[in-house]
């Protein structure tokens, strides 16, 4: 007998009319990993305003770490598509500084700090290029020369990091055009700090990208199995140099709100984004294991180290801190994919 | 019978040292479940690759309708009508079953060259693809990998069917299955032959064979040594034809 009903195993509810949506909705909200960053990140708030009631969790307090948070949130965006693929990039914070610089080195001989809005757009474009064109060389790296990426971006770190340094001779240029200062760098519109504004509307554009589009859903099905991609036609190649070149491009555009913000190219001052980068996206919920990863858990995850490393300052405690802490929870984080992947899956 | 639908002829393949095809034929007729059986290193994956485009032969022909084709890639053979179920079934664990379904064909909503996925559409083509072949799937929009042995099954096949206008090959499509899930697997084969379509059964279980090809063709060091009609063989007579002990044909 060989009927539907000798080969079922589960108990079955039609799919055409899901029973009990309410507590499933509930169930789903529970299970999912972005509920929890969501509860840490309250946590987290709570503890320091207690301890600090007048500092922090302020309206002043609060923007000043969304502005903070901005470059590592435009790196954790590339960072997700490049780990859903079962990828890594470790060069993200080398690649932001080497953007910068490529700019700074530009505003620095057309007009230097006088320059014209129309010198400052050129700048940014030249900023985006670089970044896009590392990226896209890491990704020719990983996917056709069949470099792991950890190789792959650990020598991508290390050109990117010498090419600043050769270019600045080692020394930060801070002759950065006002305008762009005082637009990107501290101005806000209605309000809100463009640095907010570009971070948070690039997370909510590339966030609907990954969930809704081909492209988001080819980056899901290479990460989880690139055979399988590649039997139904998937060019995997071309599409993981796209997206390291979308991760290189972004660290680009964050290499221009860093320079704005700081008025300074800050060679030395990112040598650990990359630690905090993928922190927030594993802590996220993406599976270095590739296949798994949403952009809500990539934005919240970006500000527990944000909010971490602003809590210690209150505290007060020693700010390196953070680091021994980040790497802690990025530990923790991984262990606890682990576990997670062991108790579900049964491939 | 009438004109074969897919036919190798005298096909040869070497790895190195080694003659996995040594003037091997086959040949699958429109509308049958044939079964494919030799031992292990008779030769059974190397044909089948050749017959779905994974790998060229050195030498030989390939024959669609009575008309040699040659194909340099599995999209090739595609575009012929021929489908493969993997034994690893090929599927993405962690998405669902109507994604992988539709893997590399999505259907997209407003302005196409956005790619905006129609997820509701693939859903609802998913539902129903599933339901046509009589598969029961409490979600569609779980996880594959959060799906038993069975299950993943059902969507391979489901998956295969969808694309496959002609022929599906299917390697070792048990192997990994209990008992119950083995019956439904062995269901889904005898239904995507009901729809027209011709199965290719690549398998070691003899009872199995038996149970749901209509013919059987043997192949052993490379060669096809026996072909039968399913109904008039025994257990015996196939294993004779996989070991040795009988050849019915000379190539």
């Amino acid at each position: 007998m060989a009927g539907p009903a000798a080969g079922q195993e589960a108990p079955h509810t039609s799919s055409r009319a899901p029973v009990a949506r309410g507590p499933r909705l509930l169930r789903r909200t529970l299970a999912a990993g972005e509920t929890w960053v969501f509860g840490a990140l309250i946590i987290m708030m709570a503890v320091f305003t207690v301890k600090e009631p007048g500092k922090f969790l302020t309206i002043s307090d609060l923007s000043l770490n969304a502005q903070t948070a901005a470059p590592f949130l435009l790196m954790a965006i590339g960072e997700t598509f490049v780990i859903i693929t079962a990828g890594i990039d470790l060069s993200v914070g080398f690649v932001l500084v080497l953007c910068g610089v490529v700019a700074g080195e530009y505003y620095q001989s057309n007009g230097g700090a006088n320059a014209g809005v129309g010198t400052i757009w050129v700048g940014v474009l030249i900023a985006l290029a670089t970044g896009g064109a590392f990226g896209a060389l890491q990704g020719v790296a990983v996917a056709k020369l069949k470099i792991p990426p950890l190789i792959a971006t650990l020598m991508g770190l290390g050109i990117a990091e010498g090419l600043s340094e050769l270019i600045t001779g080692g020394h930060d240029l801070s002759t950065v055009p006002n305008t762009l200062i005082s637009s990107i760098g501290t101005g806000s519109f209605a309000g809100v700090q463009w640095l907010i504004i570009i971070s948070f509307l690039a997370t909510l554009l590339f966030g609907l990208i990954l969930a809704f589009t081909r492209f988001g859903e080819y980056t899901y099905a290479i990460g989880s199995n690139p055979e399988a991609a590649l039997r139904v036609g998937i060019n995997v190649d071309w599409h993981l140099i796209k997206v390291y070149a979308l991760a290189g491009l972004l660290s680009g555009l964050a290499g221009i709100l860093n320079l704005a913000y700081f008025s300074t190219t800050t060679i030395s001052g990112h040598p650990l984004d990359n630690l905090t980068v993928i922190t927030a996206v594993v802590i996220g919920g993406a599976s270095l294991f590739g296949g798994r990863g949403t952009m809500l858990g990539t934005f919240l995850g970006v500000f527990i180290p944000v909010l971490l490393a602003t809590g210690l300052i209150i505290w007060p405690a020693n700010q390196y801190l953070q680091y021994i802490l980040t790497g802690i929870v990025l530990g923790a984080a991984v262990y606890l994919d682990q576990i997670r992947r062991r108790l579900r899956e049964r491939f | 019978m009438s004109e074969p639908l897919l036919e190798a002829r005298d096909v040869v393949k070497r790895y190195g040292n080694v003659q996995a095809l040594d003037g091997a034929n086959f040949t699958a007729y429109a509308g049958e479940v044939v079964a494919l059986i030799g031992d292990n290193g008779a030769g059974k994956s190397t044909l089948v690759k050749t017959l779905s485009g994974v790998i060229r032969p050195d030498s030989g022909q390939v024959l669609v309708d009575g008309k040699p084709v040659s194909f340099s890639s599995p999209l090739d053979a595609r575009s012929h009508g021929i489908e493969t179920v993997y034994q690893d079934l090929a599927l993405a664990p962690d998405l669902d079953a109507a994604a992988n379904l539709h893997l590399g064909r999505e259907i997209y909503r407003w302005w196409p060259p956005l790619h905006v996925l129609n997820k509701t559409e693939m859903r609802r083509r998913a539902i129903a693809a599933f339901a046509d072949l009589g598969v029961e799937l409490p979600d569609v929009t779980a996880p594959v990998g959060t799906l038993s042995g069975g299950q993943r099954q059902s969507v391979a096949v489901a998956r295969a069917v969808s694309y496959a206008s002609r022929i599906i090959f299917m390697d070792e499509p048990t192997a990994a299955l209990g008992v119950v899930q083995r019956e439904r697997v062995l269901d889904n084969i005898k239904k995507v032959r009901d729809r027209g379509i011709t199965v290719v059964l690549i398998s070691h279980n003899m009872p199995e064979v038996l149970a749901v090809a209509d013919r059987v063709e043997v192949l052993r060091l490379g060669r096809r040594v026996a072909r039968f009609v399913a109904a008039d063989a025994t257990i015996e007579q196939l294993v004779g034809a996989m070991t040795g002990a009988l050849t019915t044909e000379e190539s």
